[in-house]
């Protein structure tokens, strides 16, 4: 665990927590009460199937969606609207394709009113930080779907954030580099030390990456257990294969299928017979 | 990783690739090789005008009996250059089609901008602005004759009514299907008010905009020519028509070809014009380093 003083900034503070989506009839509860805190630097993982409502939590943290009951909190500030001390990375395609690397990663800093050779030199160092440097002047669409993440994690750290919000930013990428993104991630996150809270369905990718793991159950999205990862840092590939890591794996997979059969079972299909297909 | 994986697969880390500089040339290559049968197109063209306004053919529904050889009309665009007349017919229709397209395109962006963010401005602006559109520039002249004072400001008025709608329309469309993820991350990334119009709505409807421009350019054209044959003392327009009064038939073609190279020679420059606004649109076709 890597635990900061709580003094530090980056406190993230969820409390009764309900979220609706859909106009008129067809609103629903994406999000039901949903409690928990999480320490300023924690790495936290949000694990759900896909429709769990997971993403629907990290907009509302964002500042995106509105609360229908209680509400997010950083530092004790309760969050009304997006705001760039809470960055947010999307999966794919959000950086502003008109905009040269250089100046998508300085985007931030332009909105702060920072001179344009400040911010520039600044965005610099940060496409450094993620392995990008001699792709400046380059357009969104010249780089590759890695490299485009890279910029996006780069665009959102410039605003010094207090707390990333990662909302599945690998899930459109082939394994490979998915893999070889995890592990720029932790190692940038080692440097910049911000609270993470990362969207994810992957089982493997919540394990290698998080602190603490927030099951999610199926819509409309509660928690549904609350996983300490107890691995020291830096995490390489012998984490993946190790027998606590393989522990890890079966709890979070038993607890993901109990949540396919529940929702099989909602839809009034036999859960028994629904859980004899998975 | 073994757990789901995204169906939308995405390009890999791997290098971009430098293909796309090849087929430039190979491109490049393949139109000058397309050119002679292009020209000898032309060329049949010409010999057929030539030979049925020599002839006086008839064909009993259309005769070319008072149309003028090709010879002859290179005669009358010759006279034309010579003419002193010639400046101030060309800087009469371009003024017209400057003033008349600049209006279009500053009200046409900046009310499509609005229209296509906002649900009030929506409301309040389009209404009135539909049961205009489908009413012809031409269809205006009558009316615009009696509104303006000037001849000029009833010719600038028409080619503004016809450059405007082509605009406005591709505009909203243009800002209606800007990204909602982009005005998210931009959002998140500090952008208040006014800024996201000028950062991100304008710059993400660009392609649309430009497309608007050029069209617009187009109808400018075609509805200045029109409404200088009816209320104009100078222009490309008017001489056209002063050229069948007068019965000189050589400069009438001289008018068409000309109203025709103009036309397609601003279409260009818009194009071109719209290219330097949007490099990034430009390299999507083929990413190439």
């Amino acid at each position: 665990m890597t635990e900061t003083p709580n003094d530090a900034p980056g406190r993230v503070d969820v409390r009764e927590l309900s979220i609706e989506l859909g106009a008129g009839a067809d609103r629903f509860r994406a999000v039901e009460r949903v409690s928990f805190a999480i320490p300023a630097g924690q790495f936290v993982c949000l694990l759900g199937p896909s429709g769990c409502g997971k993403s629907t939590l990290l907009g509302a943290v964002a500042g995106h969606l509105p609360a229908a009951t209680g509400g997010a909190w950083l530092d004790d500030e309760k969050i009304f609207g997006p705001a760039p001390e809470r960055g947010l990375v999307f999966q794919q395609h959000t950086l502003f394709p008109w905009k040269r690397v250089v100046d998508n990663v300085a985007f931030g800093l332009k909105m702060k009113g920072v001179g344009r050779a400040e911010r520039r030199a600044r965005a610099r160092e940060l496409l450094e930080l993620v392995g990008l440097a001699g792709f400046e002047d380059k357009y969104p669409v010249q780089l590759s779907g890695g490299m485009q993440q890279r910029v996006e994690i780069a665009r959102v750290l410039i605003n010094r954030p207090r707390v990333l919000l990662m909302d599945e930013p690998f899930a459109a990428l082939d394994a490979q580099t998915r893999w070889v993104m995890q592990q720029l991630l932790l190692d940038v996150w080692s440097r910049v030390k911000t609270t993470v809270v990362f969207v994810t369905h992957d089982i493997d990718e919540a394990i290698f990456l998080a602190d603490r793991i927030l099951v999610m159950s199926h819509r409309p999205g509660r928690i549904r257990e609350d996983l300490a990862i107890p691995a020291g840092r830096p995490r390489g590939q012998e984490w993946l294969t190790s027998d606590e890591f393989l522990r890890l794996k079966r709890r979070c997979m038993a607890l993901m299928r109990d949540e396919h059969e529940r929702a099989f079972g909602a839809r009034g299909e036999p859960a028994a017979l629904a859980g004899a297909f998975i | 990783m073994s757990a789901v994986r995204s169906d939308r697969s995405d390009r890999s880390d791997s290098a971009p690739s430098a293909a796309a500089t090849a087929g430039g040339a190979r491109r490049r290559a393949r139109a000058v090789a397309r050119l002679p049968l292009q020209l000898l197109s032309l060329a049949i063209c010409l010999l057929l005008w030539q030979w049925a306004s020599s002839r006086q053919l008839h064909l009993g529904f259309v005769t070319f009996a008072n149309v003028p050889p090709p010879a002859e009309v290179l005669d009358a665009a010759r006279a034309l250059l010579d003419s002193p007349k010639l400046w101030p017919h060309l800087s009469s229709s371009l003024a017209r089609v400057g003033f008349g397209f600049g209006a279009a395109a500053v009200l046409g962006v900046a009310l499509g901008l609005a229209i296509g963010r906002s649900t009030w401005a929506r409301l309040t602006l389009l209404p009135p602005l539909e049961v205009l559109r489908p009413i012809p520039a031409v269809a205006w002249i009558p009316l615009a004759i009696l509104m303006f004072p000037s001849s000029e400001g009833s010719m600038v008025f028409i080619t503004f009514v016809g450059a405007l709608f082509p605009i406005l329309l591709n505009t909203i469309h243009g800002a209606e299907a800007v990204d909602a993820r982009l005005v998210a991350a931009a959002r998140s990334l500090g952008t208040r008010g006014l800024r996201l119009f000028s950062e991100v709505i304008a710059p993400g409807a660009a392609p649309s905009i430009v497309t608007g421009l050029s069209i617009g350019m187009g109808t400018c054209w075609f509805c200045l020519v029109t409404a200088e044959m009816i209320a104009g003392q100078y222009g490309i327009g008017y001489y056209t028509w002063e050229s069948y009064t007068v019965q000189a038939y050589p400069n009438i073609v001289v008018g068409m070809l000309l109203i025709g190279v103009l036309g397609m020679g601003s279409s260009v420059a818009v194009r071109r014009f719209g290219a330097l606004l949007t490099p990034w649109y430009q390299i999507k076709g083929g990413r190439h380093d």
